[in-house]
């Protein structure tokens, strides 16, 4: 592949005027094509160079290795996908349950709210206002009332005196640990508060199940009539039990899981 | 004159036409374009030195060309295809440096 131009023969003088002075021989007619050739061959491998990228021009082995990568590359990739699709399922899912079981939480709060007597109740149910003129309804009497009134299916009550007209004096919610204990002068101290006569317990629950309970012969009713007392019931809709009670934090108990 | 006239046809039906290399041809075509390019560097330096003769030229373009493609070729079949085109293009390089140097000397005297 040496320069075979070099090797020439008869060296021949005006190589510029030769070169500019057109002359047509079968020989010139080769050369052009050569040239057109080359420069239509350039012209394409450098479009294609440009079109097709590096791959184009990269040998088969170096293909399959390049292939290689990009497979293993691939199949890390997709492993990769897989592993953090499950634990995108898993947050998924666990966020469900999450928020089920703070829902499921938050129910049972207020319903144990409603029984502690730390959050209001409304619903209905019946006021029981019982008179003592002759000061002798003691807190037993009241206790028997408020069994009965458990008994058949008060769900919230509190206890209010003395009542009179809209007033409704001092109101207790009453809860598990409710005491009743007869006042030193009159008067029944419930849970540390001083009420009077005439008393009122607004109960909710069932109207006609708790106002046949207290009517039955011998029953809260009567009891009080017995006594001098009067006892009025006084059937409601959509009663409202808004006394509170302090939400006592146990020193020593834990729930138990 | 009519082979600069060529070349530039040349570029131009590539620009034009804009046609795609055959797979076959595409390990041979990069390599073919550069002994063709070494083959003009020289028929350029010869022509300055005023010893070109057309037949030669012919003669060693396509020589060139087919050497370089054999020699390519022969490296796909034996398994070193990828280290004989950079040998080749590597060779090829140095001569058309020393023709462009050759040229440069004639033209610019320095």
């Amino acid at each position: 592949m040496s320069s075979p131009q070099q090797e020439q023969q008869e060296p021949r003088a005006g190589g510029w005027r030769r070169l500019l002075t057109p002359r047509l021989r079968r020989v010139d007619v080769a050369v052009a094509v050569l040239l057109a050739v080359l420069g239509f061959a350039a012209v394409v491998q450098v479009r294609s160079t440009q079109e097709e990228g590096p791959l184009a021009l990269a040998r088969q082995e170096d293909l399959v290795q390049i292939l290689d990568e990009l497979s293993n590359r691939n199949d890390r990739l997709r492993a990769e996908v897989n592993a953090l699709e499950q634990s995108e399922r898993e947050l998924t899912s666990g966020t469900g349950t999450t928020e089920a079981a703070l829902a499921e939480a938050r129910r049972r709060a207020q319903l144990l709210g409603v029984l502690a007597g730390t959050v209001p109740a409304r619903g209905p149910g019946l006021r029981l206002t019982v008179s003592d003129p002759e000061e002798r309804i003691t807190a037993d009497v009241l206790l028997d009332a408020l069994e009965e009134l458990r008994a058949a299916g008060a769900e919230a009550i509190q206890l209010e005196g003395p009542v009179s007209g809209g007033e409704s004096g001092t109101q207790v919610r009453v809860a598990v640990s409710t005491a009743l204990v007869d006042g030193e002068d009159g008067g029944v101290v419930v849970d540390g508060e001083l009420l009077r006569p005439p008393y009122r317990f607004v109960v909710i629950g069932d109207p006609a199940t708790i106002e046949s309970a207290l009517g039955i012969p011998g029953g809260v009713v009567d009891n009080i009539t017995t006594r001098g007392g009067g006892a009025t019931v006084q059937t409601g809709d959509e009663l409202v039990v808004d006394a509170l009670r302090p939400l006592a934090t146990p020193r020593y108990a834990r729930p138990a899981p | 004159m009519i082979p600069a006239l060529a070349l530039v046809l040349g570029v131009v039906l590539g620009l034009t036409l804009e046609p795609t290399v055959p797979a076959a041809l595409q390990p041979y075509l990069p390599i073919a374009v550069v002994a063709a390019l070494d083959a003009v560097f020289g028929a350029v330096r010869a022509q300055l030195e005023g010893i070109f003769d057309d037949k030669v030229f012919v003669v060693s373009f396509v020589s060139n060309v087919l050497v370089a493609g054999l020699v390519v070729f022969l490296g796909d079949q034996l398994g070193v295809g990828g280290q004989l085109s950079t040998g080749v293009v590597v060779v090829l390089g140095i001569r058309i440096f020393s023709n462009a140097a050759a040229i440069r000397r004639r033209v610019f005297h320095a």
